[in-house]
Parts: structure tokens; C-alpha cells; sequence
């Protein structure tokens, strides 16, 4: 970049320097769109995991990702939550925020909560404990050495206990619960977090009919306070909560819209021929 | 009712351990001491000073141990490397003591240790500067340490290097400095190390009244170190160390910078470890390179091992038992101990996982399985 150029970026009169910016702010959503991905390409050993991907996700959004296995929704998972670094394209958490240069804590601190495809809880720790360690408070060292619970976030832990109920087991070992019983832990560590922008990997997976009907009323009561992107293999429950469904192939978008929509679109309706989804 | 199991949960065992571990170690301590100053040496009751300094230096293992296990049993850091702390923290007592020794040396030089008019040195190096302040030397013992242990893991950590490969560097850490610290350039008496102390703060290190101050000194800290930690492991910091043993990656999700908590428990072990050191030169009288060995830093793993990681008491125990076992084996067939720690590592791992923590952890549960039926019949009955 040529000195000139560097003078005029410096100088752009519509922003803020960076080291001026308000550190923690809330995000900025003024123009109703919380994510930005652009162009995002991602490459394993000559796979493009993701290729030139677009999307855009408002404020308060249920948003669906579908697609099959390999489509790239984990790697994009991945990415927003700085696990995976991407080789292009451009990542913005509400207009200011550029995802891209932040680490994973840092990402989590912002607000951007998930599940993963396994459930990963902390094994060694009771179900009040594993809760106790998702509030949204303050992460450092210091204050984690201090630390008391105050009795707003003993109700609020307990309130989300009650939610994915497991009363009956808030002071046993996470490790001796039952896979769903696992799953019901994740969510309730993302929800006692409070993110601003939840991502959800198979949220029912190894769940029964009752309970996969139990998350999905979970679920939309959250849209509209939070923003949630699940990724879901299981159609039936892609149909029950979503308003907007984007369909992902080769690690790119390949169609938007309702789930009636993307349905009778021609591209996907050639991509999985013969498939029902 | 919720909130009073899980009450029980969290105190039922550390509590009782605690208070157990802090009584026990104080009882023993109180004993032998008045054992050794009240009761004439004829009498059956009289304890040795040759006793009282073994276990004082028995004591400072169990630090070092307590030490490990705070990174090894709580974080899953495998360090084979602590004993190059301690032996810091050693060679900054060292250094205290060697210039008390003022021109009671061999060469009489009231300002160079022997070793240095030895080598023909004109003058004190200047990392020998202010040592002779036992509150400097105290404070570099247990800086030097830290920052070291600051450094080695704000490398390693921030780079995400762990397990084995962390493991190795730990080794080659250690392993470096002894090489250091056996040429006599260095300035720290290279082969033959620091030793010949007279007196410490004034007090004559071969009397009898200062070998048992040393041994309760020792007894002190051991405890303050046991309650610091546990009280570290049971605040909300400690439960973030277990969670990232248990799934890094998922802390990071929570938002916490995983790499500052193990710098932290690193250093923090560090210290213990040099504060351990420092109290064991003057009990033993000597520090050498050799303290620095690879060797020594692994036993203190199977120490460790033994007695149960992830305990705090189960380290001390295991420290406490495979040293006096060694005491013993090493007086029957010197030749033959390593071949027991080898042995006894071996059995350990196939048949004690959990160490001797781990027998008692079952013990206590079969209890309770027991107290909980004779529970349920009662209420049948009534």
C-alpha cells in the first residue's frame, strides 16, 4: 500500500480510529443486520471447505442452515466463532466489529454463543457448576479467583435449570448424564450466557419427539430477543420453527427463503434430485 | 432440598480433607519437636535431630508435590520440569547463606565464597549484589522462579503447545539449566554447588533449637500452601482450570482466555515449588547442579502419581510415603531403588489410576452406599 493510500484510509472522515473506538460498546445494529459474511472462502488441502460465501443474518433472526453433509455449515461455524481461520472474505459482527481479527474468547466475550454437534460439557463439574462457568461475567483470571455468585444469578442459573430441566440433577457430576440430558446442558449453558447471536449445531440430535418439540418452542421464543442460526439435519423440525432457511451446497449459498421456497427452487431441487428434504 | 445436596456435595469431602490434613500435620509436627527438645536424648521418647531434619526435608518434597499437582492433577499440565524451580529457589537461599559465611571460609575472604578465590575472582559478579540481605534473597528466590516460569509459559501456552510436547520442553528446560549451572563461569560453584553454611539469620544452622525452628517453619508454610491452593482450586478460578483439563477448546467458547489461566497456575506452582526449595538447602546444607536432573523432576511426578493427582492431599501423601520408602530401600540396596520407583510407577498406573486417593475415594463411597440402604430400610419400616 502506498503512502497516499495509507494517509487516506487513516483519514476516511466517516470512521472512528480503532484505538478511539468505544472498546465495549453494545453491538452496533443500526442497520437491522447483525452478521455480515462476505466472500468468506475456506481451503483444507485443496478442499474449499467454503467458497466465496455470502449471508446476512438480521437482528433477531430464527435462521435455519441446511444442506448436505459437507456443505460447509460446521466450517462456517467455525469461522464465525475463531476456531478456523478463512483464507478470504470478510466477517462483520454488527457494523463495526470485524470477527476475523478476534480470538475465540474474545468472540465469546462479544456475545456469540454456541453449541456444538457433540456435546462438549465439562464432565468433571455438576450441572450447576457447568452453568455457573457459562454467565456472562467477567472472564479473567483476578476475578474468577474472587468471585461469588450474587443471588440475581443464583435465581437466573436456577430459572435456566428449570428450563431445561434437570432439577434432579444440578449437583450431579455432567459426566454421568445421559446424552440428551448432555444436549438439554449445552443449551442451557448457551441460554444462562445470554449471547447476543446464538449458533446451534443439531440442537436435536438424540432427542425424542417430545423433547425435539421442546426445543423448538425453546427456540422461536428466543428469536426476536436473540438472534439464533441453527443447523439442523432433521427437516420435520427445520419446518416447525423456521422463517427463513438458507440452503448451503459445496461451501456456498445456494438458495434463501421460506422452507416452501427454497423447496420449489430449481437449484436445489437439481442438487438433491430424487431427494426429499 | 436442591440446594442442600448440592451443599453436601461441595463440602463433604474437601472440608473434612482440609481440616484433617492441617490438624494431622500440625499434631505430628508439635510432637516432634517437643519430642526432640523436652525428652533427653536416653529417653525412649526422644525424638533425633537427625529425624526432625529428614522430615523437615520430607516436608519441602511435599510442597514440591503439592506443587505439581496444582498444574498436573487440577490443569493436565504434565511438567517434568518442576525441579528446576525448586532448585532456583534453592540457589537463592543458597546464595543468602554462602555470603553469611563471611571469612569463616577456607580462604578467609570476608567478601568472595571460597569457590570464587578458588577461580581467582577479583570481585562479587554482579547477580551476587545485595544477596547478602536475607529479605533480597528471599525475594529473588521466589522471583526468579516466577518470572521464568512466566516466560516459559507465556511462550508455551499462548501457542497452544500441550501435552507431551510440553511435557519434553519442561524437561529440556530443567535439563538446560543444570548443564548451566555445572560450569563454574556461571558463578554458582559449578560442579560442587553452594555449600559449608554456618548460620542463618544469625542462628547457628547445626543447632539443634534451629533444625527444629526450620522443621516447624517448614510445617507452616506447608499448610498455608495447602489451604491457599485448595482455596484456589474451590473458587470459581479453580473450576475454570478443571474445565480447561477437561475440553479446552470449550472454555475458549466461554469467553475465557485459556492461555492466561495457565500462565497463571504456572507461575503460582512455580513459586511453590522455589518457596519448597528455599526451605530445603538450609535443612539439608547443600545445593547442586544435581537438584536440576531430569531425574528428580520425574520422581516428583510419581510422587505424585502414587499418592493421587488432582487431590492436593493424595500429593503430599504419595511425597510423605515414596520418600520415606526410599529413606529405607536405600539403606538395605542403594543399587536397587531406581528399580523399585520404576516398578512402583508401573504398578501405580495399572492398578491405582486414582492413586492412594483414589482407594480411599472408593472406600468412602461403598460407605455411603452402605449408610443410604440402612437409610432406606428405616424408612421402610416406619
Amino acid at each position: 500500500m502506498s503512502l497516499l493510500s495509507a494517509t487516506r484510509n487513516l483519514m476516511k472522515p466517516d470512521e472512528v480510529w480503532p484505538f478511539l473506538a468505544q472498546r465495549r460498546g453494545p453491538v452496533d445494529v443500526s442497520h437491522q443486520v447483525i452478521l455480515y459474511v462476505e466472500g468468506l472462502s475456506v481451503t483444507f488441502d485443496g478442499f474449499k471447505a467454503l467458497n466465496n460465501l455470502n449471508l446476512y443474518v438480521n437482528d433477531g433472526e430464527l435462521r435455519c442452515l441446511i444442506g448436505a453433509n459437507g456443505a460447509g455449515k460446521t466450517t462456517l461455524m467455525d469461522v464465525i466463532t475463531g476456531k478456523t481461520r478463512c483464507d478470504a472474505g470478510t466477517l462483520y459482527f454488527g457494523q463495526k466489529i470485524d470477527l476475523l481479527e478476534k480470538s475465540e474468547a474474545e468472540i465469546a466475550r462479544l456475545g456469540i454463543g454456541r453449541k456444538f454437534q457433540k456435546p462438549t460439557v465439562f464432565e468433571a463439574h455438576s450441572v450447576f457448576h457447568n452453568l455457573e462457568l457459562s454467565l456472562k461475567t467477567q472472564k479473567g483470571v483476578w476475578p474468577a479467583l474472587i468471585a461469588t455468585l450474587t443471588s440475581e444469578q443464583r435465581d437466573w442459573i436456577d430459572e435456566v435449570i428449570n428450563i431445561i430441566g434437570l432439577n434432579f440433577h444440578r449437583g450431579m457430576p455432567a459426566g454421568a448424564l445421559s446424552h440428551g440430558q448432555k444436549q438439554w446442558l449445552e443449551i442451557g449453558m448457551l441460554l444462562v450466557s445470554q449471547p447476543r447471536l446464538m449458533l446451534i449445531d443439531e440442537p436435536v440430535a438424540g432427542m425424542t419427539a417430545q423433547e425435539t418439540e421442546h426445543t423448538a418452542e425453546l427456540l422461536t421464543s428466543l428469536a426476536g430477543e436473540r438472534t439464533v442460526i441453527v443447523v439442523e439435519h432433521d427437516m420435520e423440525f427445520v419446518r416447525s420453527i423456521a422463517r427463513t432457511v438458507t440452503v448451503l451446497h459445496q461451501g456456498s449459498v445456494l438458495a434463501e427463503g421460506t422452507m416452501d421456497q427454497v423447496q420449489d427452487h430449481p437449484d436445489v431441487i437439481e442438487v438433491y434430485l430424487g431427494k426429499e428434504i | 432440598m436442591n440446594s442442600l445436596s448440592e451443599a453436601l456435595g461441595k463440602w463433604r469431602l474437601p472440608a473434612n480433607t482440609t481440616m484433617v490434613f492441617v490438624v494431622v500435620l500440625f499434631t505430628v509436627t508439635l510432637l516432634a519437636a517437643f519430642a526432640n527438645q523436652i525428652f533427653s536424648p536416653e529417653s525412649v521418647f526422644h525424638v533425633s535431630t537427625y529425624t526432625i531434619t529428614l522430615l523437615g526435608k520430607y516436608l519441602c518434597y511435599a510442597m514440591l508435590a503439592l506443587a505439581v499437582d496444582v498444574v498436573w492433577g487440577y490443569c493436565g499440565i504434565l511438567s517434568l520440569g518442576h525441579g528446576a524451580f525448586f532448585a532456583l529457589g534453592g540457589y537463592g537461599m543458597g546464595m543468602y547463606l554462602m555470603r553469611q559465611i563471611g571469612d569463616r571460609g577456607v580462604y578467609g575472604n570476608p567478601e568472595l565464597p571460597d569457590f570464587m578465590v578458588f577461580l581467582n575472582w577479583q570481585e562479587l559478579p554482579w547477580y551476587w549484589l545485595g544477596i547478602d540481605h536475607f529479605w533480597f534473597a528471599m525475594l529473588m528466590a521466589l522471583l526468579v522462579p516466577g518470572l521464568l516460569a512466566f516466560l516459559f509459559g507465556w511462550l508455551a501456552f499462548r501457542s497452544r503447545v500441550t501435552g507431551v510436547y510440553l511435557s519434553i520442553m519442561t524437561q529440556a528446560l530443567t535439563y538446560a539449566l543444570m548443564l548451566a549451572f555445572f560450569r563454574n563461569e556461571m558463578g554458582f560453584g559449578g560442579n560442587n554447588g553452594l555449600t559449608d553454611f554456618k548460620d542463618l539469620l544469625g542462628f547457628d544452622l547445626q543447632a539443634d533449637s534451629t533444625r527444629v525452628a526450620l522443621f516447624v517453619i517448614t510445617a507452616i508454610l506447608l499448610a498455608i500452601a495447602y489451604l491457599l491452593s485448595r482455596f484456589i482450586m474451590d473458587s470459581r478460578m479453580g473450576r475454570v482450570v478443571v474445565a480447561i483439563r477437561d475440553a479446552e477448546s470449550r472454555a475458549r467458547f466461554l469467553g475465557y482466555r485459556t492461555e492466561m489461566y495457565k500462565v497463571w497456575l504456572f507461575v503460582y506452582s512455580a513459586v511453590l515449588a522455589a518457596v519448597a526449595g528455599a526451605l530445603y538447602v538450609p535443612q539439608v546444607g547443600i545445593i547442586n547442579p544435581g537438584e536440576f536432573s531430569p531425574l528428580n523432576s520425574i520422581e516428583v511426578v510419581v510422587w505424585v502419581a502414587v499418592g493421587g493427582r488432582g487431590t492436593l492431599y493424595g500429593a503430599v501423601v504419595g511425597a510423605l510415603l515414596v520418600n520415606y520408602t526410599k529413606t529405607r530401600f536405600t539403606a538395605i540396596i542403594p543399587e536397587g531403588w531406581l528399580f523399585g520407583l520404576g516398578a512402583l510407577f508401573v504398578w501405580v498406573t495399572l492398578f491405582l489410576p486414582k492413586g492412594l486417593a483414589g482407594l480411599l475415594d472408593r472406600w468412602q463411597q461403598k460407605k455411603m452406599a452402605t449408610d443410604t440402604d440402612d437409610g432406606d430400610k428405616v424408612e421402610v419400616r416406619t
